[in-house]
């Protein structure tokens, strides 16, 4: 018997006492009535028929109607085995890719487009950017992914100086739009300081880059595709809470949604919330509660899904409308996406707020294992921003 | 210690572990050094500290995240750290410790301690990164009394060092930094403690960095989220575990010598095995630490905007008790 099988199999004779804290998945007791989380999130689609109602998918649901149940690493997977298919200059690099990865996001790509256009690289996240830049500055589609964002930072200067430099510094002569750098971020429960990070905002602090992050996988296929088919290079965040949580019905067929467009997620008239990724889901908690505990309250959620260039006029219309703003990211608050768009939105609505805009963000702290629930934009908080706004 | 936690794991009872299989005959090199000499580790070291006297106990509050934890709880399992023991705070990020410790052997360098240098762990997959690169080089030309030992297991989680590197491993690297190098059969206690010994040797007497490339086999899964099955064949693993077992060769070779027995195997397994549970159970029981722990030691004292942000959480758990249940922290207040 092997020692793993051995290790397996025997199983400790401990007195399992009261567990007060697990780790294994388990559904969580709804709290003031609200029940948490993906697993029941009415933003998920999952019908086909819900699936294809999206104005966004109007145009496949006339050629192809099919869809399949799939998670979000499945639809991620899904979408680079399309860009694979359809464009014979890409390639799918990064840290153990090959066996399909440590997220099974490149689950069989390797078997289906062979070892040359998927494949595992060296242990070094400088030198995956820096060969992906080189991949797509002689015109080929290079989509490399960071095993987890918290290891993004050696790549850092490829990115922000060369990367998003490219087609500025040579007067347009030469670029790197063919560049896609996916990475899984944001908490886990467990991650702790390296395995839970949200960095979106050192990058989005760097003109020439794209950020995109889904909340589903409906949208992660479709932004993905469209992160690596745009012409600019895309940072591509993928909530790594989500990848086998939240499951859609996502259609089977090649397609696109844009990028720099925000969606509304659900209309209302009292005030705005915005967020992306994960936060979505807590957002959502957060309306029903307020809702409930504030009846005739209506809130307007929307996500924002590209955090740069962000849709400031979605925004801004909305605010225009219920003339309060609140903000929600994992990343710690300071100098996070949250004090750009409060920034921006104060100068276009000044005279619309009824409120101070309200930013509900993870404290400015390194991401802290024991204290996780302590230190997210929670329900809670999000719900307790939302009240404040409303009774100012 | 290794096989109760991965259990552990498995239930739930602690979040994340990872094991040590395979790669026990590196304790020589912790044998070899002396107890002043700072040590920086990569995750899979563990066995550096117990020798060094770090507990089962504080294995244990450190993967159990309570309040006796030195860390505070803030990270993950095995991310263990000793200031009492010379052993640097491990963290994730890979290769970030090899240009760390030759800064600090050079520190050491300055101060006069001649008698003190640091080791730094790595395995093969981390001398991929730039900053194996970095501090290498800055060791070699900066003259820093450092060991630079690799842990050559032949995985970086399902990538083998066949997909790692062209070369001859990572020795013949440190030919072209100008640094002595030897390779060493890394599942030989021995032979790994005269080359740790003899590195010692030449590093403190002549301040300058030393390579060794230890080379062993990753015989556990890269960690509690990995299942090697699916990249590499089980007799394989079985195989090398079998043959070429560390623990085993040395067993052998003590029996042999007269030095050890059956008997007193068995009774060194059973008392592992009932200080290591006793160990789990009182750690699993403890609280975690004080939530004021969230908030300090950013900087080194509270800045005043982040003050303000754990006054304003003090005030969303006043405001919402039932949101925010803290029976299992040593303490509920925040500062």
């Amino acid at each position: 018997m092997s020692i793993i099988s051995k290790v397996a199999r025997r199983s400790i004779s401990i007195r399992v006492s009261q567990q007060k804290r697990g780790y294994a998945a388990g559904t969580a007791q709804p709290q003031d009535g609200i029940q948490q989380g993906v697993a029941y999130s009415h933003l998920l689609k999952r019908g086909p028929e819900d699936a294809l109602r999206n104005p966004e998918l109007a145009h496949i649901s006339a050629v192809n109607g099919e869809t399949t149940k799939m998670n979000l690493f499945q639809a991620v997977n899904d979408a680079m085995s399309i860009a694979l298919a359809t464009d014979d200059n890409a390639v799918v690099f990064g840290e153990d890719v090959s066996f399909g990865g440590v997220f099974r996001a490149t689950t069989g790509l390797a078997e289906k487009f062979g070892k040359d256009r998927v494949f595992n690289t060296p242990l070094t996240e400088q030198g995956i950017a820096g060969f992906a830049i080189g991949m797509a500055a002689v015109g080929h589609t290079a989509i490399a992914e960071i095993q987890f964002a918290d290891y993004i930072f050696p790549a850092f200067d490829q990115l922000v100086n060369e990367a998003a430099k490219y087609r500025y510094r040579s007067g347009n002569q030469f670029n790197v739009g063919g560049l896609t750098v996916r990475a899984p971020c944001s908490a886990v429960g467990h991650g702790g300081h390296y395995h839970s990070q949200s960095p979106e905002a050192f990058f989005a602090h760097c003109p020439g880059l794209k950020i995109v992050s889904p909340r589903s996988p409906i949208q992660a296929k479709g932004l993905l595709l469209a992160s690596i088919r745009d012409r600019n290079p895309v940072i591509f965040f993928e909530p790594k809470n989500l990848y086998r949580a939240a499951v859609e019905e996502v259609p089977v067929a090649d397609y696109e949604l844009p990028l720099g467009k925000a969606e509304v997620l659900k209309k209302g008239s009292d005030v705005t919330i915005v967020g992306y990724g994960a936060q979505m889901y807590t957002l959502e908690n957060a309306i029903q509660l307020a809702e409930k505990k504030m009846p005739g309250l209506s809130c307007e959620l929307i996500d924002l899904r590209t955090i740069v260039p962000w849709d400031v006029d979605t925004v801004v219309e909305s605010v225009n409308k219920t003339g309060r703003l609140v903000i929600a990211h994992e990343a710690p608050k300071s100098s996070g996406m949250g004090a750009e768009i409060a920034s921006t939105i104060m100068e276009r609505c000044f005279l619309r707020l009824e409120a101070p805009i309200q930013r509900v963000c993870g404290w400015d702290t390194p991401f802290p294992l024991i204290f996780e629930k302590f230190y997210m934009p929670s329900m809670i908080r999000c719900f307790d921003a939302i009240k404040t706004s409303v009774n100012y | 210690m290794d096989e109760i936690l991965y259990e552990a794991q498995r239930q739930g009872r602690i979040s994340f572990y990872m094991t040590h299989y395979g790669e026990e005959a590196m304790i020589g090199s912790a044998a070899a050094l002396e107890f002043q000499d700072v040590v920086y580790g990569q995750y899979r070291e563990a066995f550096m500290l117990l020798y060094r006297g770090f507990t089962v106990d504080d294995c244990m509050n450190q993967c159990f995240s309570n309040a006796l934890d030195g860390g505070k709880g803030r990270q993950m399992p095995v991310h263990y750290g000793s200031k009492q023991h010379n052993f640097q705070t491990i963290s994730s990020p890979l290769g970030t410790q090899i240009p760390q410790a030759a800064g600090a052997a050079y520190a050491l360098k300055l101060n006069g301690d001649k008698q003190a240098v640091t080791i730094c762990y790595f395995g093969e997959g981390a001398a991929s990164e730039g900053d194996f690169h970095a501090g290498l080089n800055m060791a070699a030309t900066l003259k820093c009394p450092v060991i630079f030992f690799c842990r050559n297991n032949g995985f970086a989680i399902s990538t083998p060092s066949s997909e790692q590197y062209k070369g001859d491993g990572i020795a013949p690297r440190g030919i072209g930094y100008g640094i002595d190098t030897v390779c060493v059969d890394g599942n030989d206690a021995f032979a790994v403690y005269n080359a740790t010994k003899a590195a010692r040797a030449i590093a403190v007497s002549e301040n300058k960095p030393v390579l060794i490339e230890a080379m062993t086999y990753r015989v556990g899964h890269h960690s509690t989220s990995d299942d090697s099955t699916k990249y590499r064949d089980r007799k394989e693993v079985e195989e090398r575990a079998k043959f070429d077992n560390p623990i085993t060769r040395l067993r052998r070779h003590m029996e042999l010598k007269g030095w050890w027995d059956q008997q007193q195997e068995d009774e060194l397994r059973k008392e592992t095995r009932k200080t290591v549970l006793k160990s789990f159970g009182a750690a699993e029981k403890k609280p975690k630490p004080g939530l004021q722990e969230l908030f300090n030691d950013v900087y080194d004292e509270v800045p005043p905007a982040l003050a303000v942000q754990r006054d304003e959480l003090e005030q969303l758990m006043k405001k919402y008790p039932e949101y925010y249940t803290t029976d299992e922290y040593a303490s509920s207040s925040l500062k």
